[in-house]
């Protein structure tokens, strides 16, 4: 596979580390009274779609960019790469 | 019809006309007892031992295309019951026993094997873990026996023991672990099932549940609405898709696993082997064609097949391990989806629905587990309650934190 | 003398003579030849035995889609089994040996098998070989592996050596037929950067094997002239003996290019090179092979696909019989009575199952149309037909034309499924086909040359206008066309004997009824239950046949019944050219210390750690065990000085505004308060509240702080701090790298340690006990200027110091330690003494922090600050991981002080019985320690500290060990952390 890395344009994925659903980063707020339940969601529940993933990829041969990739899961298309942390600042998530 | 040498005799005198088919082809009456999803190994197994075990009989499988053509039908055949923990190590050891007596209990020849398993270590540390597991495996009576590298350079003298980048320090032998014809496993399983009155239908993919007031009255499917009074749903690789059609979120990804096999060859390698320095185990068919694979690709997939990148890693593990195996050429190589939950163990247990259940989450394990599985699976539908050793194998453990980490590497599914 | 059967003309080099051996039958051949053409050649017709029933088998097709022509090529190490003969290329000294037999190959002992054969029909083995239960093991399973099985590995390790590369282009071109060099050639002149791969060590496809015409010449000729033109041009890279393997994701091919196999010996070179293709575009141009027909006993040696037989006589020169037949059912069957006739061959019948006028006049030979071929005659090679009229036709080679398949299997790499076209009786390339892919010429179903040269043409100028670049010339070159009017037309109902499918494994047409009658009715299951198109060949030239026979049984078209999946390589790829370089010492990269060869020199004996080598311990003379090493690092240590090399933690340096308070989320214990010149030890909880890494964070400034991680972990860690800092809080001020190559880091631990030290340390920096106390640390000088950090933490137990130098200076800092310490019998100590002395003080490390341990158990639940938030700290609430019945790291001894205790041994109370309900817990690090002179471990058992001073058993059946141990603190020495603070 090749992601087309926003900075450094397309890279063979065997230069990036894979965690899984870009969800990963809406982490719940620990003070939350269903702090448990949300945690227990966040980490574990997964929807696993057949189709659009968005999803976590690390450019750990590279320039240590988290991405966000949006691939599809039947085709492997990848249709959108983001920079996780632009991804993060845009759902709100800062300090 | 009873197999036997003495029908194949029979058979082969008028000219093998009078062989059956080896099941059925009903079509779905409006309502089962009991509806399972999925004609693969578990959901075959599972049938069978309601049939068998509990006398259940009113049942039927339901299978989108062709049973046994899932993962049942693309894995690589092996069978152990090698596992360190007390969540796991008792329910595979069971089907192991189950393995034993499996060709006799159905009466077909699934070519079960116990032609050994060997894991490599090459550390101390892991030395040590491999003797902790080793003890483990004793206690739970599946036997396990420590090899030093002067037994292993005898049992496998074509191991790398001159130029290795990561010396081996000796294995893990497990002689009762070995490989089984997998896709006779399924067709042994609908056979006994079919002949016990299952319905094995095939070519009725479910396409949603009859789910009123929270309790699973039955499934929709491509050969229209069947009733039942209990489902389960056994379509590892798909779970989360089909439970999707019940509204139910699962700790589970699918990933792609992809396996190789090489060209036919004279006998080479005795038994299973696992590399414990990088990703690479392998066995030799009866055909003769090496049977290998490694890791998962690491991407959630679906699509049924992988990237050169994992290939390369996984038969650069079989050179450094065994460079005899150099000019073996590898034949086809394929790949399934499987389901990887969070702690790379798997799940059989009762969901949010009421009578409908639940057996998938098997990562790339599922096939040594489809005996035990399917008999667990069964015990939880008809007694209403789990079978001992899959006590643990429960969909809320990761709320509890009772998880069963084999590996150690968290709530990651690709690390599994 | 290269052959009787040799013929004029064709691509062979008859000036020179190439000598070889087949079954030690010395032969000759020529350059251009293949060992199968060679063997024709000199009119070697049995060459081999089927997988299942041993029969008798030859030389069927001229390609890759051989299933029969099987040999070990070569000897010794460099044995190499199964190997097509159609596409081994001939040379000089060649050995080959025929494969799968027992006895000789003119007469096979397993041949019985094929007595048997009614007793031996589809998926028989599923139906017996069950009593007694213990036989299969032992009888019936080894006697079946040792008939099964083709060609023999040499149980030697590979000694090629074999290379990887990439390659990027805007263009791959599959294929060098007709359809692939007008591709080629407009895509070359047209600017664009391509490749063009083809299988064949001599790229024209078709072109070689025809007597077309191509632009008023010889088809062969134009091909050498495109090849030429094309290997002029500088963006064009020409790959013969290039098989593209498997079509990727995002327009990446991967492909086998074979260097040395064509060569004698490979002479240092790689035998074969795995290359990546980076593609733009890619115009599968692979063609399509030759399907049979199954009729009674179709599997004689003699017996071989048409198209193959014009192939050995128009490219290689040789007639594949003196008396030839044709068994067609479609006109290009006529070609090879027309070509082989046109050389002096004597064509012996031309048999067409259609009811039409023949094609063309054949001399002398028996015409018979509306015919069909029932049975065959000739034990080990062919020697007449009976056609189901009772006729009887003598001739020893009979060119069976069944039509075309095309060569879909890349089409479908990423799921997509070939389609029926009912017009020409094939399955072509249905439309999901991968990314960037169009297919012309054969492949997609047009069967002559003028379409495939005009269709590689339209395929170039179509990519070209989706690249972007100007179209050259326009115009297609031009063939005359000639007929390809076929007949569907697969099974001679009348067959005397069995009709094979598959060849290889011996598939037939009863098989296929069979798996019918049972109910194996889809093609996955008639394939896996009867193994049709498991072989060698994928059941190339089998697969067609078998799933149209069984439309027909089934009354489904051949659509509906589709075909098996196509997965890659295309054609078997050895393993090691897949592994490439990675293999014996260059498996993985070994990562060294900057004082290794300093280690080296003083004898050391190195460990793995991950990919590092890290010193074990060093060999004094006199030293004859491990553990007399081992014990005097220890004890040397204890009593003056010792010196470790620990640069291989991870470290990380951490800059920022905020870096104090990331650091507070990263750790489950609290850093925002450490005080700069501080030193605090760290424990990391992954987000599932299992502790996964500890290690100590250094505050070198306001908002600098350097972190070191255990080895194990440094790169994961890593990653997570990445994500933490870009994923969840992408608002906090922090910056972060990795330094742990820039450093090089030493423990100096002992009472002497301090002594030792200020003889390195430079005098202005006062590192006295009150200046620079336990948990101190400052960057310094040493050995007159150059710049250190110097650490006060300790793993030992001892007053312990950590410094830090550039890479670079490592080893000069290792001799200036150790000749500093020489007044106080410094001693150089390695990772066994290290590991002595953290299980002697108590420390968790990779054997504890495995993953699946809480802080609880690690008895660090105190390090857990529930003030703060920090990865892992609400899930590490769970009930189950906080059960007052869970493990609890303690420390163990052996009751009777001589016995040993063994890491991995299971706990168990006096009197259980030793099953998995009685499992108590585990010991999980051993140590003799020459302190207390006892065996010692560390281990995890239920409820551990409320049970010390109980007595359990040490169980570890495994090793055949069984001893009664103590539970005790895990501290072992200095409890109260007295010597740290020294």
């Amino acid at each position: 596979m090749i992601i087309d890395h926003p900075l450094l344009g397309p890279r063979d994925a065997a230069e990036f580390v894979y965690l899984g659903d870009a969800c990963l980063i809406d982490r719940p707020d620990p003070g939350d009274e269903n702090a448990a339940r949300l945690f227990h969601d966040y980490l574990h529940i997964r929807d696993n779609p057949a189709g659009e993933h968005r999803e976590l990829w690390f450019h750990e041969h590279g320039d240590r960019s988290w991405l966000v990739v949006t691939r599809n899961t039947l085709t492997h298309e990848i249709v959108r790469v983001e920079l996780a942390r632009d991804v993060a600042l845009a759902r709100g998530r800062d300090r | 019809m009873r197999y036997s040498v003495l029908q194949i005799l029979k058979e082969g005198l008028t000219g093998n006309r009078g062989w059956k088919p080896v099941w059925r082809e009903p079509d779905p009456k409006q309502h089962y007892d009991i509806v399972i999803v999925g004609g693969g190994g578990h959901g075959m197994a599972t049938a069978y031992y309601l049939a068998s075990v509990h006398g259940l009989t009113d049942i039927a499988v339901l299978e989108k295309g062709w049973i046994g053509c899932g993962n049942v039908g693309r894995n690589t055949t092996i069978i152990r019951s090698n596992y360190l923990l007390p969540g796991n190590e008792p329910f595979y050891e069971l089907s192991m026993k189950l393995w034993e007596g499996l060709e006799q209990d159905i009466n077909y020849n699934a070519m079960v094997s116990q032609r050994g398993l060997i894991n490599l270590f090459h550390t101390d540390p892991q030395r040590d873990a491999a003797v902790r597991r080793g003890n483990a495996m004793l206690l739970a009576g599946a036997g396990a026996v420590l090899l030093d590298r002067e037994a292993l350079r005898r049992k496998c003298p074509f191991l790398d023991f001159d130029n290795e980048r990561f010396p081996i320090k000796g294995g893990l032998w497990q002689p009762r672990g070995g490989t089984v014809r997998h896709d006779a496993v399924v067709w042994g399983y609908a056979r006994g099932a079919d002949r016990r009155g299952v319905d094995v239908i095939q070519n009725c993919e479910v396409t949603g549940f009859d789910i009123r007031n929270g309790v699973c009255r039955g499934v929709e499917t491509t050969r229209g609405a069947i009733g039942a009074n209990k489902v389960a749903v056994c379509v590892a690789g798909s779970s989360g898709q089909v439970m999707g059609l019940a509204g139910l979120r699962l700790p589970i990804e699918s990933h792609v696993l992809q396996a190789c096999v090489t060209e036919g060859l004279k006998p080479a390698i005795p038994g299973v082997i696992t590399f414990g320095a990088g990703h690479f185990y392998v066995s030799q068919s009866d055909k003769g064609g090496l049977v290998f694979g490694g890791d998962i690709d690491g991407y959630n997939t679906y699509a049924q097949r992988g990237n050169l990148p994992t290939v390369e890693d996984v038969c650069e593990g079989g050179m450094a391990l065994m460079p005899m195996i150099g000019r073996a050429r590898v034949l086809r190589m394929w790949g399934g989806v499987v389901d990887m939950s969070m702690d790379g163990s798997p799940f059989i247990d009762r969901t949010p629905v009421e009578g409908l259940f639940f057996s998938g989450g098997w990562c790339y394990g599922g096939f040594k587990a489809v005996p035990a599985g399917g008999y667990c699976l069964a015990h939880l539908m008809a007694t209403g309650a789990p079978h001992r050793v899959a006590e643990a194998m429960r969909l809320d453990r990761f709320m509890t934190g009772a998880v069963i980490d084999e590996k150690g590497m968290g709530a990651q599914a690709n690390l599994h | 003398m290269s052959g009787a059967f040799r013929l004029d003309g064709g691509a062979i080099e008859r000036d020179r003579t190439l000598a070889f051996r087949f079954d030690g039958q010395r032969l000759t051949g020529h350059p251009g030849d293949t060992l199968a053409s060679a063997l024709l050649a000199n009119g070697v017709r049995l060459v081999a035995r089927s997988f299942k029933y041993h029969r008798p088998r030859g030389v069927f097709s001229a390609g890759s889609e051989e299933p029969n022509a099987l040999v070990e090529l070569r000897s010794g190490a460099n044995r190499e089994p199964n190997t097509r003969a159609t596409v081994a290329e001939l040379f000089d000294g060649l050995e080959a040996t025929s494969q799968n037999y027992l006895g000789s190959l003119r007469h096979d002992l397993l041949a019985v098998n094929d007595l048997l054969a009614p007793f031996l029909s589809a998926g028989f083995y599923y139906k017996t070989f069950m009593w007694p239960r213990s036989f299969w093991e032992r009888v019936y399973e080894p006697a079946i592996r040792a008939s099964a099985g083709l060609g023999r590995l040499s149980g030697e390790a590979d000694p090629d050596s074999y290379d990887k590369g990439f390659l990027h282009c805007d263009l791959l071109i599959v294929g060098a037929g007709p359809a692939g060099l007008a591709a080629a050639l407009e895509a070359g002149r047209s600017g664009a950067r391509i490749i063009l791969a083809d299988e064949d060590f001599l790229m024209g496809g078709r072109l070689n094997a025809e007597s077309h015409e191509v632009s008023g010449r010889p088809g062969a000729a134009w091909a050498a002239d495109a090849v030429r033109e094309l290997a002029s041009m500088d963006k064009v890279r020409l790959m013969p003996r290039t098989t593209v393997i498997g079509a990727y994701d995002h327009g990446v091919y991967g492909a086998l290019e074979r260097r040395t196999d064509h060569l004698a010996a490979a002479r240092g070179k790689p035998r074969q090179i795995l290359w990546r293709l980076y593609t733009k575009r890619a115009i599968l141009c692979a063609g399509a092979t030759e399907r049979p027909i199954a009729f009674g006993g179709n599997d004689r040696p003699g017996i071989m696909l048409a198209g193959a037989v014009r192939t050995y006589a128009n490219r290689f020169a040789v007639g594949t019989g003196r008396r030839i037949g044709v068994f067609t059912n479609n006109d290009d069957g006529w070609r090879t009575a027309g070509d082989l006739s046109a050389k002096g061959v004597p064509i012996a019948a031309v048999i067409d199952v259609r009811d039409v006028d023949p094609a063309t006049a054949v001399a002398d030979a028996r015409i018979r149309m509306n015919s069909r071929v029932a049975g065959t005659w000739g034990r080990h090679g062919l020697r007449g037909i009976t056609l189901a009229t009772g006729e009887r036709i003598e001739l020893d080679c009979l060119a069976v034309a069944g039509g075309w398949n095309p060569n879909v299997h890349l089409t479908c790499h990423h799921g997509g499924k070939p389609v029926w076209r009912d017009a020409i009786a094939s399955f072509v390339p249905g439309d999901r086909l991968p990314g960037g892919m169009s297919v012309a010429g054969a492949a997609a179903g047009g069967f002559t040359t003028a379409g495939a040269l005009a269709d590689g043409h339209r395929a170039a100028v179509a990519a070209l206008g989706e690249l972007g670049l100007a179209v050259a010339t326009g115009e297609p070159p031009v063939a005359s066309d000639e007929a390809t009017e076929a007949a569907p037309f697969w099974h001679v109902r009348e067959s005397r004997g069995r009709a094979w499918l598959d060849l290889q494994n011996d598939v037939t047409v009863k098989d296929v009824e069979q798996a019918h009658r049972e109910g194996f009715r889809s093609v996955e299951l008639l394939k896996r239950y009867t193994t049709l198109g498991m072989a060698t060949d994928q059941g190339r030239t089998a697969n067609v046949l078998a799933l149209a026979i069984m439309a027909g049984l089934t009354g489904r078209t051949i659509q509906e019944t589709g075909t098996t999946a196509f997965r890659a390589p295309y054609t078997p790829v050895p393993i090691a050219a897949f592994a490439g370089r990675s293999r014996g010492k260059d498996f993985r990269p070994t990562r060294l210390t900057p004082s290794h060869d300093w280690a080296e020199g003083r004898g050391a004996v190195f460990v793995d750690a991950g990919m590092w080598l890290r010193a074990q311990w060093f060999p004094q003379t006199g030293e004859t065990h491990w553990r007399q090493s081992v014990d005097r690092e220890v004890t040397g240590t204890r009593g003056s000085v010792g010196i470790c090399d620990v640069t291989t933690l991870g470290k990380i340096d951490i800059q920022g505004r905020d870096a104090a308070e990331f650091l507070n989320r990263i750790y489950a214990n609290g850093f925002a308060k450490l005080a700069v010149g501080k030193v605090r030890y760290g424990l990391m909880l992954r987000e599932d509240g299992i502790a996964y890494d500890d290690g100590t964070t250094a505050r070198l400034g306001e908002h600098h702080f350097v972190m070191t991680t255990t080895t194990a972990n440094a790169v994961l860690v890593f990653r997570n701090m990445e994500f933490a800092r870009q994923c969840l809080w992408p608002g906090l001020d922090v910056h972060l790298i990795s330094v742990t190559e820039q450093w090089a880091q030493y423990a100096v631990a002992g009472p002497n340690s301090r002594r030792l030290l200020a003889k390195v340390v430079d005098p202005e920096h006062d590192i006295s006990n009150e200046a620079f106390p336990f948990m101190a640390c400052a960057e310094v000088s040493v050995c007159g200027g150059t710049p250190a950090r110097l650490f006060r933490i300790s793993f030992s137990g001892e007053l312990a110091y950590e410094i830090a130098v550039a890479a670079r200076y490592g080893e000069a800092l290792m001799e200036a330690l150790m000749a500093a310490g020489e007044e106080f019998d410094a001693v150089a100590y390695g990772t066994e003494a290290l590991g002595v002395m953290r299980i002697e003080k108590g420390h968790a490390a990779g054997n504890e922090l495995n993953g699946q341990t809480t802080a609880r158990m690690l008895g660090l639940q105190r390090m857990v600050s529930k003030r703060k938030d920090c990865i892992g700290n609400v899930l590490s609430e769970r009930p189950e991981m906080n059960r007052d019945d869970g493990m609890e790291l303690v420390g163990f001894k052996p009751l009777s002080s001589g016995d040993e205790l063994t890491a991995g041994a299971h706990l168990l109370a006096l009197n259980a019985p030793a099953d998995t309900a009685s499992d108590e817990g585990w010991i999980s690090s051993v140590a003799y320690s020459p302190t207390l002179e006892t065996s010692i471990g560390l281990g995890f058992v239920r409820q551990g500290h409320t049970r010390i001073g109980e007595t359990l058993r040490a169980w570890d059946a495994l090793q055949r060990s069984d001893v009664r141990v103590e539970i005790v603190s895990p501290h072992f020495h200095d409890p109260d952390g007295k010597l740290l603070r020294a």
